[in-house]
């Protein structure tokens, strides 16, 4: 009798009403474009009317005489240049702003990409265990909160050689909260998985890939976020003793030859740069764990 | 030969100075094809019990056999249905299930051959229509389905199920004990069922454990339920052989074994 009963078409039933759900939700075409516009101006007006608002005001607070820094006003009479053509080349040590934000990029790349790498590896590994975790946390909780900079000497006195120094400078500095995160990550695995993977004696390799990446991503975005925009803090520190053409040397650089406003310049395209890098790793975080990290 | 054969087992839990015993001289064995209900009430250890049978917990003293063979690890031949589906969220019904197969099967079957496979389990649910959905998009009694059709894929020796439909809603439940008798009957699996729902252990059981209260509980009595398959719902409810098997286990669980709340 309970054969047939689960053959019986009401349990096939909701097969088709699924199917008619979907069919409905077209919108309006022309109430979405408006829709969309208004919804972009409501984005973008408030945090443009509070730019210009500030820039008015330091525009009044240093116009006196005698001022320490250099107006708005100032900044475009002197360098427009660099505003209007970030890729302009007339020299090989002359070059645009967005040239020497995409050297820097590549220096952090290099220091950020082997930190993730390490990290989560690290990270995954002390997560496994109580024990670990207990005596590693400490440890990495005061490390992380040293200063690029005071990693400097150190790197400079292990590799002897500016070009290392510089890219461990931003590794070290990008690497711990990618660490504590992973680690929190793989200890909040819960334990219904944990025993999925021993009935199905998966082995060290397929449980990484299988259950701790994919349960551990949103922690390990998380952390490699905090580890992306650390990294980019680091770039003048570690620029600073590789000298080159990096936005960071720029910064260094011109500071050496009182180019103040040449300074401000620099200072935004950082600024937007490390917005960019934290957006585009919290979207790949998104994309890779399917919605479930911030 | 007995097929499983759990032999005086114990079980005790060391936190510090402080030992609590679990479970004390368990003695079952159960037959190939059987159809095993585990009933106690909370907290008397009766899914220690189906972990220590899946291998997912150690045995303190005494020995779990399957086929002669001493079970001291978890393996797929003792496949789990977890109370909470246990199905991964990042995977689609079809990718859960395929994990499970590729695992097991990645040698022997064929890449077609796998997929068949996995789609023959779920169609034996029913779940092949959400075969693309991921666990978040489909109800908490499809979950359990697949749940089921993810371990029934691993092709297990038994099947353990640790008390699968208790999150579910009475309907719900009804359908997926009815679709539990259907594989049985078709595939002759021995399982072992952990409840707390006496009508459920009745309805599906060959046998129904009934376990003693903790600390230190062990097997009370051990009910045959002699209803001839195919069983029905509704007509069980008035035959004499459904209500005696469903008053014996009632009597044992609220007047012989009474939950005191208080026991330490």
């Amino acid at each position: 009798m309970s054969i047939v009963a689960l053959k019986s078409p009401p349990e096939n039933a909701p097969k088709p009403s699924a199917k008619v759900i979907s069919l409905p939700a077209t919108p309006n075409p022309q109430l979405g474009v408006r829709r969309i516009l208004s919804d972009l101006g409501a984005m973008v007006l408030p945090p443009l009317v509070v730019l210009m608002v500030l820039l008015a005001v330091w525009q009044v607070a240093f116009s006196g005489e005698g001022s320490g820094l250099p107006t708005p006003a100032a900044v475009w009479a002197e360098s427009a240049d660099l505003i209007l053509d970030p890729f302009y080349v007339y020299g090989t040590q002359d070059i645009g702003l967005g040239w020497r934000v995409l050297t820097s990029l590549e220096r952090v790349a290099y220091g950020f990409g082997l930190a993730a790498v390490v990290g989560v590896l690290v990270g995954a590994v002390i997560g496994q265990s109580a024990l670990m975790m207990r005596g590693f946390d400490p440890i990495f909780q005061v490390l992380r909160t040293v200063p690029p900079l005071a990693w400097l000497p150190i790197s400079l006195a292990a590799f002897m050689d500016s070009r290392p120094s510089a890219i461990f400078v931003i590794f070290i500095t990008a690497i711990w909260p990618i660490i504590i995160n992973t680690a929190a990550g793989v200890r909040a695995i819960p334990q219904d998985y944990r025993n999925v993977a021993a009935v199905l004696r998966l082995n060290q390799v397929e449980f990484f890939w299988k259950i701790m990446v994919p349960s551990a991503a949103p922690y390990i975005f998380s952390g490699l976020r905090i580890g992306v925009g650390l990294s980019w803090l680091a770039i003048v520190a570690a620029e600073m003793l590789t000298g080159g053409v990096g936005i960071g040397f720029f910064i260094w650089d011109a500071w050496n030859s009182s180019r103040l406003t040449d300074i401000m310049v620099a200072l935004v395209y950082i600024g937007v740069t490390g917005f960019v890098l934290d957006r585009l790793v919290a979207f790949i975080g998104r994309v890779v764990s399917r919605g479930t990290a911030a | 030969m007995k097929y499983l054969q759990i032999d005086r087992v114990c079980k005790s839990f060391i936190s510090g100075p402080k030992v609590t015993e679990v479970l004390s001289d368990i003695r079952l064995t159960i037959e190939k094809g059987e159809f095993v209900s585990i009933i106690g009430h909370s907290g008397c250890g009766k899914s220690t019990l189906l972990n220590l049978i899946a291998g997912l917990t150690e045995v303190t003293t005494g020995a779990i056999k399957l086929e002669g063979r001493e079970v001291n690890a978890p393996g797929p031949d003792r496949a789990v249905v977890f109370q909470n589906h246990s199905l991964l969220p990042w995977l689609t019904v079809y990718d859960n299930v395929k994990l499970a197969v590729t695992k097991v099967f990645g040698s022997t079957k064929s890449r077609a051959e796998r997929r068949d496979w996995i789609m023959q389990n779920l169609d034996l649910v029913q779940m092949t229509h959400a075969a693309d959905k991921r666990p978040g998009e489909i109800s908490g009694g499809m979950r359990q389905r697949v749940g089921i059709a993810r371990a029934l894929a691993m092709e297990p020796k038994i099947l353990l199920l640790d008390e699968p439909f208790g999150a579910l809603d009475a309907l719900t439940r009804a359908h997926l004990q009815d679709a539990v008798m259907d594989i049985h009957a078709r595939l002759g699996n021995t399982m072992i069922m952990i409840t707390h729902d006496v009508d459920e252990a009745v309805l599906l059981a060959d046998r129904i454990v009934m376990m003693t209260n903790g600390p230190a509980a062990t097997i009370g009595e051990v009910l045959p339920v002699p209803i001839p398959r195919p069983r029905d719902r509704i007509a069980l409810a008035s035959q004499p052989d459904y209500v005696r098997a469903r008053e014996a286990v009632l009597r044992f669980l609220y007047e012989r074994h009474r939950f005191v709340e208080a026991a330490e």
